[in-house]
């Protein structure tokens, strides 16, 4: 433990000594997050209860230059809220409280801990709805969202977080607070929020947030189809991205998946002889018009070689087929001790090319690989099962990993999607990037943070950016 | 050596343009590459350089020592109809774009102000026009981007995906930055397959009246592709018009019309066709109709304090709300003191108004922005020095001191 312990005395003083943890067995509890391979432990724990106390508890590490990392849920599967034991980890799911709903203006003011599907209960009374919805959403916060700029299954339709946080309320890594964006959307100057959203902590700690709602549809259609080949589903996909139709969401899994959803308690009815199903959920504001499309979407899923074609006939039926889906993570980590969810992106088109490519990977590292992913925006989760202690597998998935990076990004599509670069993913941004443009972000991020003691050793690899002259005359 | 010479002896004697002798030279850069030379030599050497587009919706005035053109980066180097992706260069007009897109059955949801503009002039200022109510704002649509910075680096953010969540999101820093961190010079943009069924309803009447319904629309859960507000000097009428646009697939409109009707309370007349693509040609051809345009950002509810607002500091001119995002633009002429006295009002209802054009005497008296909230200039102002550390873009996006 390298925390001063007049610096720990401070934090006390600021949010009572409860709130303050240093022992190694209290530690322990926040050396990880959700992904397995990578764990570190924070030097002490601190979770303010207020966001004056946010400011005060970043106002004192920053005057000492103690690196700190702020951390929600502690769900992120990129390694990003992870802190090493010279670094104070900021824990803020204390900070509960859904400020304001304004169903007249569609939109909602919160503080980051709160959890994203309480947000959408809160606004459900005005039928209203927080659209982005990670498969994590019973748990994970706002805050986490806006830091990793979160995805889910519906942002095929409604976009991802970016695109519906108006304004953020922040707290620099000096200390000082800045309110970036607007609540009407407008900016007043640059857009600082779009620059903040996905930062991943780098750029300091977001205290309030303004979201959109968006109307909860009144129609709503699923379909579940089965293919006999991998190929056949992604062209499926490409065949209905292509017709113009904007399905909700179109999501698919695989035979690995299929098989282990259908062998746990979230069984859902898949066919588990089958190659992949695809998940499509076709919504809007009259039934009448969303009968029609899913009756062509039904039709194109049969023309593209779709052996049978389900539509759920009623919501009982339709929440047993998502829960397959969103419960697949969970079924996969029966598997064993310990699961990667890889997240990349493809164009669609490439998806058939790519997933042969990924299940060779996995063939050749003797890795099973389990595909459950968002077909219809390319945004791929390889997700692989293993045992942490065993140092061999460990070594076996990480070089899986780097391989499907590789052919993800020759494929013209990148190394996240939605889950964030993180501890885990440094080393991949020289594959999507190069020196000027890791120069550039490196620039922006000592010009929010220039002693980089936000959430170090995230993101930016280590040696990017020394090129870049700056020219900034901070401070 | 003159810069003339200096910039020939760079990039050829043919990238530099006829002037009528008025202006800085111009220089027409070939390449992104070309572009960096021209923008590295410029930062060492003190030249202040401005960047123009077509020269239609931004008064090209700035005093420069070179003026940068994107006119000769003209291609679209890619467009994938299946994945609904194209990257089009800065000084493709957006009507070739709109053009070359529709063949492939494809489109931008967006329908930028201005009637000759390229792709870069519209994501340097980050005009949406009315279909940003549905579709969001310019940032929206973008993947990616490449960026000439002031220095003359070249620095390219985010991809071709649809997602995308490596490294910190630079495109949307640039997006609606009117060049201030360097040339836009190619944008990755997401399309969509163009809706089947387009439809315009409208109906006419009192300002508030309109309002209320347009409104309830929005109220009924309805999400119309454009809900637009105009102004009576707009259509040469006494009455202002509500434009409820209704985009998506055949049944889904049918629908969305009865729904519309039934909850603004009031009779909306479909448009013919014809008359439908001339009203919204239109209103992106008013939004310059004037030297100076202005927008102005407030909540749909806020709506007519806004407008009573800007009536009582700006003459009566050209003016069109869009209400789903709660926007107004005005276009008409304006004194920067008129704009500034509006702009400080504004602000203090946490309105942010943006200068999207205008004479330079009125850009730099109050700058594209101007209105800064505690802790937001100092960010903006070093981020400024990051990407043009020797101030070489002549790009007013501060009041003057």
């Amino acid at each position: 433990m390298t925390i001063p312990a007049g610096v720990l005395a401070s934090l006390s003083d600021i949010v009572g000594p409860g709130w303050v943890r240093h022992s190694g067995s209290e530690l322990e509890t926040f050396a990880g997050d959700g992904l397995p391979t990578h764990r570190s432990r924070p030097g002490a724990v601190v979770i303010p209860g207020t966001r004056e106390e946010v400011i005060r508890v970043v106002q004192t590490l920053a005057s000492h230059s103690i690196p700190f990392v702020a951390r929600g849920a502690g769900t992120g599967l990129s390694g990003g809220a992870l802190a090493s034991d010279d670094a104070v980890l900021v824990v803020l799911t204390r900070l509960t409280r859904i400020l304001e709903v304004d169903p007249a203006n569609r939109l909602a003011v919160v503080e980051p801990g709160v959890v994203n599907v309480r947000l959408t209960a809160a606004a459900a009374p005005h039928g209203l709805h927080y659209a982005p919805d990670p498969s994590s959403q019973t748990v994970c916060t706002i805050g986490g969202n806006v830091a990793e700029n979160a995805g889910g299954p519906h942002c095929l339709k409604y976009g991802v977080t970016t695109n519906h946080v108006l304004e953020l309320e922040a707290v620099l890594p000096d200390g000082s607070v800045a309110t970036l964006g607007s609540r009407n959307g407008e900016q007043w100057g640059p857009d600082l929020v779009g620059l903040f959203v996905g930062s991943e902590g780098l750029f300091g700690i977001a205290t309030r947030i303004t979201v959109r709602l968006t109307p909860v549809p009144n129609a709503v259609r699923t379909l579940l189809a089965d293919f006999a080949a991998l190929r056949t589903a992604g062209e499926a996909v490409s065949a209905i991205i292509r017709s113009g139709l904007v399905p909700a969401a179109l999501e698919m899994m695989d035979r690995n998946c299929i098989g282990v959803v259908e062998a746990s308690i979230y069984a859902a009815g898949y066919p588990t002889d089958a190659a992949a199903v695809l998940l499509v959920e076709l919504d809007g504001a009259d039934d009448d018009a969303v009968a029609a499309e899913c009756e062509e979407v039904e039709q194109l899923l049969r023309e593209s070689g779709a052996r049978t074609v389900r539509v759920a006939r009623d919501e009982a039926e339709r929440a047993r087929l998502w829960q397959g889906r969103k419960k697949a993570f969970g079924a996969l980590g029966r598997l064993s001790s310990d699961l990667v969810v890889q997240d990349t992106v493809v164009p669609r088109s490439a998806l058939p090319d790519v997933l042969e490519r990924v299940e060779a990977i996995g063939n050749e590292l003797g890795i099973d690989v389990a595909n459950v992913f968002h077909a219809g925006d390319g945004n791929l989760h390889p997700n692989m099962a293993f045992d942490a202690d065993d140092e061999a597998a460990v070594d076996r998935v990480e070089r899986a990993s780097a391989a499907i990076m590789e052919v993800c990004v020759a494929a013209g599509g990148t190394i996240t999607g939605e889950h964030g670069v993180g501890s885990d993913k440094r080393r991949y941004m020289p594959l999507m990037f190069d020196a000027d443009t890791l120069g550039a972000m490196h620039a922006v991020r000592l010009v929010f943070d220039p002693a980089e003691i936000s959430n170090p050793g995230k993101v930016l690899p280590a040696h990017a950016c020394r090129e870049w002259k700056m020219g900034v005359a901070l401070g | 050596m003159t810069i003339v010479r200096r910039i020939r002896s760079l990039v050829g004697s043919d990238a530099v343009l006829e002037t009528d002798g008025t202006g800085p030279p111009r220089v027409a850069p070939r390449s992104e590459e070309e572009a960096a030379l021209i923008l590295r030599t410029a930062s060492e050497a003190g030249w202040r350089v401005r960047i123009e587009g077509a020269r239609s919706w931004s008064h090209e005035d700035a005093p420069a020592d070179v003026a940068l053109t994107t006119q000769r980066l003209s291609d679209i180097p890619y467009l994938d109809p299946a994945d609904l992706v194209a990257t089009a260069q800065a000084g493709v007009r957006w009507n070739d774009l709109r053009g070359a897109l529709a063949d492939q059955g494809a489109w931008v949801a967006l329908d930028p102000p201005g009637t000759g503009r390229t792709v870069g002039s519209v994501v340097a200022a980050a005009t949406a026009g009315p279909l940003r109510g549905a579709f969001g704002n310019v940032r929206d649509h973008i993947l990616g981007l490449t960026l000439v910075t002031g220095d003359g680096r070249v620095v390219r953010p985010g991809g071709r995906v649809v997602k995308n969540v490596a490294g910190f999101d630079l495109a949307k820093l640039a997006t609606g930055s009117f060049g201030v961190f360097g040339v836009i010079t190619s944008v990755t943009l997401r399309l969509r397959a163009v809706p089947r069924a387009d439809m315009t309803l409208v109906a006419t009447g009192m300002r508030d009246a309109l309002l209320g319904a347009a409104r309830r629309i929005l109220d009924a859960g309805i999400t119309p592709g454009a809900l637009e507000l105009l102004a009576p000097t707009d259509t040469q009428a006494t009455d202002w018009t509500l434009a409820v646009r209704l985009l998506g697939a055949g049944a889904e409109v049918q629908a969305m019309r009865d729904a519309a009707g039934g909850a603004a309370g009031l009779a909306l007349a479909e448009l013919p066709a014809r008359e439908s693509a001339q009203l919204w040609s239109d209103i992106r051809a008013g939004a310059e109709s004037g030297p100076t345009t202005v927008r102005l950002g407030t909540l749909p509810s806020a709506l007519a304090g806004a407008l009573d607002l800007l009536a009582h500091h700006l003459p009566e001119a050209w003016l069109s709300v869009t209400v789903g995002s709660g926007t107004i633009r005005w276009s008409g002429d304006a004194t920067h003191d008129g704009v500034k006295l509006l702009r400080h009002q504004a602000a203090q209802q946490e309105m942010p108004l943006t200068l999207e054009r205008a004479p330079w005497s009125v850009r730099e008296a109050i700058g594209h922005f101007g209105a800064y909230r505690e802790g937001v200039g100092r960010l903006v102002g070093q981020l400024r020095r990051a990407f043009d550390p020797h101030g070489t873009l002549v790009v007013p996006v501060d009041s003057a001191p």
